[in-house]
């Protein structure tokens, strides 16, 4: 058996509450959480949707990190057969384990992470394919975050982001780096003019938790550098 | 609110911010009484000498010796920062730590074996 701690309640509070769950062979912390809802406590709020790594919803906190518990085996994270699940941190609880993922993904919007055609400014579809060499130094740059499947494990490891509330984060400061280098953006001034801010890349103080914690080994600390890169260049007038 | 739990925390590179932090803080609150000390130049050679005297005591000298270190662990931390932020090495963060905190350890080596 598997000795486990749910934290359990809303946004006016809550506590950890304990169960045992079966222990089964190649069992995944999502399975876990879905034998408590499914055979012990049906009222039980959790997210999840694919359990393959594709999705990014059903990120929480096991045994204090953030992870993504669909592709965690509990064989190794356990702890003396022991897990304690809280909801991810740095963002609001709906209930249970459910977060609120509104002011994460707002974030991204802050840092224009939407796509601006260069040659559509109106927001159509270019009549034109673009060519872009994949080896090419911008694309390889732009591909290094591409994958980031926005779970929020790196926001909730992220101790600015808890420190300074309108901290745009790693998440959505990584996107607005990938725009940056992508050759077929648009909108190049006016994302960096956005990151640029007292609550954009220049608040990180380089902690790396979020590189460290990033399921998909995406490096949202290296591409915050980046951003500090491309803004010192500008002062300069450098297009760096 | 909850205390801080070290687990999500537990990596060198947050390691090396706090080392970074915490270092450069110590060295401002040092900051006055260097001043201090170097003040007694102006008030003639003998107070000057009495005091440098007064921190021969191995006491002192074990202090100044961790001095050295925090000083050295600032200046390698912050040239690590900026090669992380300039340079945009991705691959090799805890092997500039692991560097970062040699240096600092050395330079308080180096110190010690002058002072004896």
């Amino acid at each position: 058996m598997i000795e486990v701690q749910v934290w359990r309640g809303d946004a006016s509070g809550g506590g950890l509450a304990r169960y045992a769950v079966p222990a089964r062979a190649n069992q995944t912390v999502l399975d876990v959480v879905t034998h408590i809802q499914r055979e012990i406590e049906p009222d039980l709020a959790y997210r999840f949707a694919c359990r393959v790594g594709m999705c990014g919803s059903c990120a929480m906190v096991v045994n204090g990190r953030a992870r993504w518990t669909c592709r965690t085996h509990v064989s190794k994270v356990a702890q003396d057969g022991k897990l304690e699940l809280r909801p991810l941190s740095n963002l609001p609880v709906i209930r249970d384990l459910a977060t609120d993922m509104a002011p994460f993904f707002d974030r991204w919007a802050r840092a224009r992470g939407q796509f601006q055609p260069k040659d559509s400014a109106d927001g159509a579809v270019p009549d034109e394919f673009a060519v872009v060499p994949p080896a090419s130094a911008k694309r390889q740059a732009a591909d290094a975050g591409i994958e980031c499947i926005g779970c929020g494990v790196c926001h909730a490891s992220c101790d600015i982001v808890a420190w300074n509330p309108d901290y745009l984060g790693p998440a959505a400061l990584n996107r607005a780096w990938t725009l940056v280098n992508d050759v077929r953006d648009g909108a190049r001034r006016e994302r960096l003019d956005a990151v640029a801010g007292d609550a954009g890349c220049h608040a990180c103080h380089s902690t790396q938790s979020c590189t460290e914690r990033c399921p998909k080994g995406i490096d949202p600390s290296g591409a915050i550098a980046g951003l500090k890169r491309t803004l010192f260049w500008r002062v300069f007038g450098l297009d760096r | 609110m909850r205390a801080p739990d070290p687990r999500p925390r537990s990596h060198p590179a947050y390691l090396a911010f706090l080392v970074h932090r915490l270092s450069g803080l110590l060295l401002a609150l040092f900051l006055p009484l260097h001043f201090w000390a170097l003040s007694h130049a102006i008030r003639g050679e003998a107070a000057l000498e009495g005091f440098l005297r007064w921190t021969d005591h191995p006491l002192l000298k074990a202090a100044e010796t961790a001095l050295v270190v925090l000083l050295a662990a600032h200046l390698a931390g912050g040239l690590r920062v900026l090669a992380l932020e300039f340079l945009g090495w991705r691959a090799q963060q805890k092997t500039l730590v692991a560097a970062s905190a040699g240096v600092a350890l050395g330079a308080g080596l180096l110190f010690l074996l002058n002072a004896g």
